[in-house]
């Protein structure tokens, strides 16, 4: 069985990390090119292929074969070790999100490797997932820090002072704005969290119970309140966790160069470019999960798909999943286009002055209800 | 001195929590994606495909050319004045002695080789301004590329080809000095 195990799970790791979260890092690269284009009355890449859609294949290459200039005045080897800091913690946190119930392999398959075993469809089926994406996520401020560090120089060494403060300003909030639904489901399994909503309706669409499409549960819909702030607070969190805009100070074109990859070239400076789209991608990946039932269709659509599914089933609970979470990058990208940053002091008070109060209040608000509608 | 205290807008809470100009901010940028996908914003020039040139102003400073006039004389006289003036240094010329036998062997000198680097040349106009002789024009021709700096460098018989003949201009060589 172990060998199955982990054969299966190499499998999946490289079918999630590289045909799915790497290619769309780089198509999330292009949409957001393209985006901020038509938001500001461009075209955006549109030559290279049909639509300009190989541009990140070329932009690629130009990364892979550009000159990679290690500068004279850095700390060598922390100014190797930042990219991989940053780029291998974003591609780690997806182990634990669920994309798919279970697959039962077809008849004949599980004739030939002899097993009936089904495959869960999440890299690491651990208990204990919010825990895990936190733990690991919040290492690739590491990267971004040590960049800044290793660089010598003041504009990276003022970015990556930036993203610590603003890490750990953001990174309570981040913690305490999901407690509310922890507490409603009552588990940290992400797995058991997407078969609740599956069944019970998603967190943030409330008007569905158990079999009954647009059912008015008081419950439900008073649950929604605290869900609802959790979400804004959870997104706000999650835009300052991934260095997005409004909060991408420890980047800050305009005033810090490059901030903290300043003195990056080549890959290297590709490596932050692909951590800080990878955090994205599993960001809104997480995001779905717990607020817009993961892999399920709204309504109770996917009620009966929770057991062991077949092959095509599991390729559509991928694909939904997938579709969800590019509504959610295409989301980002189009705040990135609309907000301004936000200056230094506002983002700490928002951080700590609002976020973290707003997330503690709700979280007792849960607790209030959850014993109101006992 | 006058001072002006400078009032802050009185925002209302909706404005303070900054919901509202979020999501009025986000009406706005995705309208504009609305209007760019029903036609109705002017986009940007496709470069090559469409050119501006017919809207380029008389005034358009593009490459430096040197030109003939109606009598077919390379108005140039290699003064080198051009070569003095010029910012980055574009210009070398290399002046030679008019035959005795040729019809403008009065006017004495002229370039033997005339070249314009064209990496360097930075389009200001200096050496048409500062040419005593109209000698050198700056044209219209903006995409001046080429695969080697060698090729950049634009050397006498393509100045001619690209500033071609110009009439008009005042004659100072003719039969009266
Ligand atoms: S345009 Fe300016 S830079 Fe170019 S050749 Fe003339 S003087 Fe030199
Ligand atoms: S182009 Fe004009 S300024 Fe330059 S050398 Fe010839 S005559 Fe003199």
């Amino acid at each position: 069985m172990d060998w199955f195990l982990i054969i299966t799970t190499l499998i999946k790791i490289v079918v999630v990390v590289f045909l799915a979260i790497l290619p769309s890092v780089a198509y999330s690269v292009y949409f957001e090119r393209r985006v901020s284009a038509w938001i500001q009355d461009r075209l955006g890449p549109n030559r290279v292929g049909p639509l300009g859609l190989l541009q990140p294949i070329a932009d690629g290459l130009k990364f892979l074969l550009k000159e990679d200039v290690t500068p004279g005045h850095v700390n060598k080897f922390y100014f190797w070790l930042a990219p991989a800091l940053v780029l291998v913690p974003a591609l780690v946190t997806c182990a634990v999100l669920p994309f798919g119930s279970e697959m039962q392999l077809p008849l004949w398959l599980q004739d030939l490797i002899g097993t009936k075993a089904n495959i869960p469809m999440v890299i690491a089926d651990l208990d204990t997932g919010p825990l895990f994406i936190f733990a690991i996520s919040s290492l690739g401020v590491y990267g971004i820090v040590l960049a800044g560090w290793a660089s010598n120089s003041k504009y990276p060494f003022l970015g990556g002072v930036r993203s610590s403060s603003q890490m750990i300003s953001y990174e309570i909030a981040l913690g305490l704005s999901i407690v509310p639904l922890l507490m409603i489901y009552g588990d940290l399994h992400l797995g058991k969290i997407v078969a609740a909503q599956a069944k019970e309706g998603w967190s943030l669409l409330p008007f569905w119970t158990e079999g009954h499409a647009f059912a008015f549960d008081l419950k439900k819909i008073a649950l929604a309140v605290p869900v609802g702030i959790s979400f804004i607070v959870f997104m706000t969190a999650i835009f300052a966790e991934t260095n997005r805009v409004p909060f991408d100070l420890a980047e800050c074109e305009t005033e810090l160069v490059g901030g903290y990859h300043t003195e990056y070239s080549s890959m290297k400076f590709a490596l932050f470019f692909l951590g800080e789209y990878a955090a994205m991608i599993v960001g809104s990946c997480f995001a779905v999960t717990l607020f817009f039932g993961g892999w399920t269709l709204p309504f109770g659509l996917s009620a009966q798909q929770l057991g062991a599914v077949g092959p095509g089933i599991a390729l559509f609970q991928f694909l939904t999943l997938f579709i969800k979470v590019f509504l959610f990058v295409l989301f980002f990208i189009w705040v990135r286009w609309t907000l301004p940053r936000f200056r230094y002091d506002q983002l700490m008070r928002l951080g700590w002055v609002w976020l973290f109060e707003i997330a503690l209040v709700n979280i007792i608000l849960t607790a209030g209800l959850l014993i109101a509608f006992r | 001195m006058a001072t002006k205290l400078v009032e802050r807008p009185k925002l209302n809470f909706f404005e303070k929590i900054y919901l509202s100009s979020i999501l009025h901010g986000l009406a706005l940028t995705f309208g504009h994606i609305v209007r760019l996908f029903r036609g109705k914003t002017k986009v940007v020039m496709q470069y090559p495909e469409e050119k501006w040139d017919s809207n380029l102003p008389e005034y358009y400073r593009g490459a430096p050319a040197l030109v003939t006039d109606e009598h077919g004389r390379e108005r140039c006289v290699a003064c080198q004045l051009c070569e003095f003036i010029c910012p980055p240094r574009a210009i070398t010329i290399t002046p030679e002695e008019i035959p005795n036998n040729d019809p403008w062997a009065k006017v004495e000198k002229r370039p033997k080789a005339f070249e314009i680097d064209m990496i360097r040349c930075i389009y200001c106009g200096m050496c048409e301004e500062v040419c005593p002789e109209q000698a050198i024009f700056l044209r219209k021709d903006y995409a001046i590329t080429g695969e080697s700096r060698a090729e950049m460098v634009h050397d006498k018989r393509k100045l001619y080809e690209i500033g071609g003949v110009r009439t008009g201009l005042v004659n100072k060589w003719n039969e009266l000095k």
